[in-house]
């Protein structure tokens, strides 16, 4: 190029300086503050900030809401993805091979299209609409059950500390499930028909293709779903804070890290210990996309 | 063949009855809601939308988040383009460090943030202001942005922008009028992307944004079924719920292959 290094330069400078100063001054720098943070018993007064070391994560160690928060959003972790991507496995399978001789079904994209109106709505939204659907007397989930002659089944599905939990993680569910069909679909429809119909004449039953050339070939999109829906999984703060009794009930049955550090931070000004929370929590999403990444890795399967 | 219809057909209503069930509920009166939940209105009460939208201040609400979601985008996708074409079309020391150093930012959890810059947007004088809103949208906004249109600007042929060049076209010349119009596709996916993004944004606001008359949308909801006055009236609730959920409902069957197509494209990144 044979322009002046001056304009040049003052291009770049004008073209990257505003984002980078937004970027450093609301991102970075919180990021990094929260790691100093994490060791002090800063309470939000300014100028009183003690350095305590690792106490507050010993501390977390022993707080029973804490362990409370970790058990549940593990619980979730387990649960959550797994269901998640089956379900919406399973319905991009028949939406895209459900029809005549292997197919997509008709009025595929019609139900596409429905299946992802979740994924447009905010999760607070989400939260109090099921909120509405989860009321004991009133809800549409009982009304249905005692409708159908199943009235028997009819709970207190957020009050029960037993049900609260997988009333929340049903939600996240319904809200994930139409996205990641949705993204399962896009990628089966991009496996050339060829291969498919090979494998089908060299007499490979359906369930058989399925297994072993599908499923193979959407290992990747699989693996991107996992480290998604476990962020979401080791989240769930919106659903549980608008939805659940108290937020966290009963009885902590619903409680989450998220829940957790935003009332020690923000209810009780305990900010150190709040930050040493969003360490953890930090940590956790860490773990859990080197895993899922180094899963994903073993014989990687990959069209010529 | 009959059974995938069917488990396809359960799904749908498993996904569109609370729906629908939320819309038709916000049509009623209370008593119709709580005497007779199956049923049709008699009449259909729109009343309780204006009520929704008056009283409850729903309208108010709608309002800050279009004005906040607005100035977020609109600064987004201006900073996010240049950025993103600066460090793709550009070698220079230190480029490669400044685009990892913003890609990392997908990588953290907001709640690792959320202390520390609840305290640098209140020193700031920014606490509750619809400009520290956009801003603190807008950054992190950013990362994903400049991600995407990066990868999107790789692609784009140099002929043009060359010949641009040796026609006497300066720098930012070449990128309005020659660059930007070519990147159309791309940045229509990645504003589709981040409009869903930041309109459904409740974590920052909740804890950025606590002047009442300043809520958007979700936060302001979600507040509205926890106060006294409105916490036992559902068709006001319902109302609110329709109005908040149906805008978005609508726009999606409108565009729905241009944002279905980008926001699965977002997450294969």
């Amino acid at each position: 190029m044979s322009h002046d290094r001056h304009g040049r330069y003052r291009f770049l400078a004008g073209a990257i300086l505003p984002a980078l100063a937004l970027y450093a001054v609301f991102v970075l720098s919180p990021y990094a503050q929260a790691f100093y943070l994490s060791l002090t018993d800063w309470t939000g007064v300014s100028g009183q900030v003690n350095f305590v070391g690792l106490d507050n994560f010993t501390r977390l160690v022993g707080d029973p809401l804490f362990l409370a928060a970790l058990r549940n959003n593990g619980l979730m972790l387990l649960v959550v993805p797994v269901v998640t991507i089956a379900l919406g496995l399973l319905l991009a399978v028949l939406v895209t091979f459900g029809g005549r001789r292997g197919s997509a079904i008709r009025g595929a994209s019609t139900y596409q299209t429905a299946y992802f109106f979740p994924q447009l709505l905010s999760l607070p939204i989400i939260a109090l609409l099921w909120q509405f659907v989860y009321h004991p007397n009133d809800g549409l989930l009982n009304g249905l059950l005692r409708g159908i002659g199943l009235g028997g089944l009819a709970r207190t599905w957020l009050g029960d500390p037993h049900l609260a939990l997988w009333a929340v993680m049903a939600v996240l569910v319904w809200s994930s499930v139409g996205f990641y069909m949705v993204l399962f679909a896009a990628a089966m429809a991009a496996i050339p028909t060829e291969i498919i119909e090979a494998a089908v004449l060299d007499g490979a039953g359906k369930l058989a293709t399925l297994w072993r050339i599908v499923l193979p070939l959407l290992r990747d999109t699989v693996q991107v779903a996992f480290v998604y829906l476990g962020v979401l999984a080791l989240d769930g703060f919106a659903v549980v804070q608008v939805m659940t009794v108290g937020p966290g009930g009963p009885d902590n049955a619903t409680e989450v890290i998220g829940l957790g550090l935003y009332r020690n931070a923000f209810t009780f000004s305990k900010f150190g210990y709040a930050a040493a929370m969003g360490v953890a929590l930090f940590f956790l999403t860490l773990t859990l996309a080197v895993l899922a990444m180094r899963a994903g890795r073993r014989d990687k399967v990959e069209l010529a | 063949m009959r059974r995938a219809h069917a488990f396809l057909v359960a799904w749908a209503a498993v996904v569109t009855l609370p729906l629908l069930w939320a819309v038709v509920s916000s049509l009623k009166t209370d008593r119709e809601i709580l005497t007779s939940p199956w049923s049709l209105p008699a009449t259909p009460h729109f009343d309780n939308w204006s009520r929704a939208w008056n009283q409850a201040e729903i309208g108010r609400y709608f309002g800050n988040s279009a004005l906040v979601v607005g100035g977020a985008l609109l600064l987004t996708m201006l900073f996010g383009a240049t950025t993103a074409y600066a460090l793709a079309r550009y070698p220079f020391r230190g480029n490669r460090l400044l685009y990892f150093g913003f890609v990392a930012g997908m990588l953290f959890p907001v709640f690792l943030a959320l202390v520390p810059l609840f305290f640098v947007v209140k020193q700031l004088g920014l606490l509750g202001t619809y400009p520290g809103l956009i801003l603190v949208y807008t950054a992190y906004a950013l990362p994903f942005t400049i991600f995407f249109l990066h990868a999107f600007f790789r692609t784009l042929p140099t002929a043009l922008a060359e010949a641009a060049f040796l026609d006497g076209c300066s720098h930012w010349g070449v990128f309005f009028r020659v660059m930007l119009p070519l990147a159309r596709p791309g940045l229509v996916t990645v504003a589709i992307f981040n409009f869903l993004g930041l309109w459904n944004q409740y974590l920052l606001p909740l804890v950025l944004n606590p002047d009442p008359d300043r809520y958007v949308l979700a936060q302001g909801l979600a507040a509205l079924s926890v106060s006294q006055g409105y916490r036992s009236d559902w068709s006001g609730l319902f109302a609110g719920l329709t109005i908040a959920m149906l805008p978005v409902l609508a726009a999606y069957v409108i565009f729905q292959r241009q944002i279905r197509s980008g926001l699965t494209a977002g997450a294969v990144r």
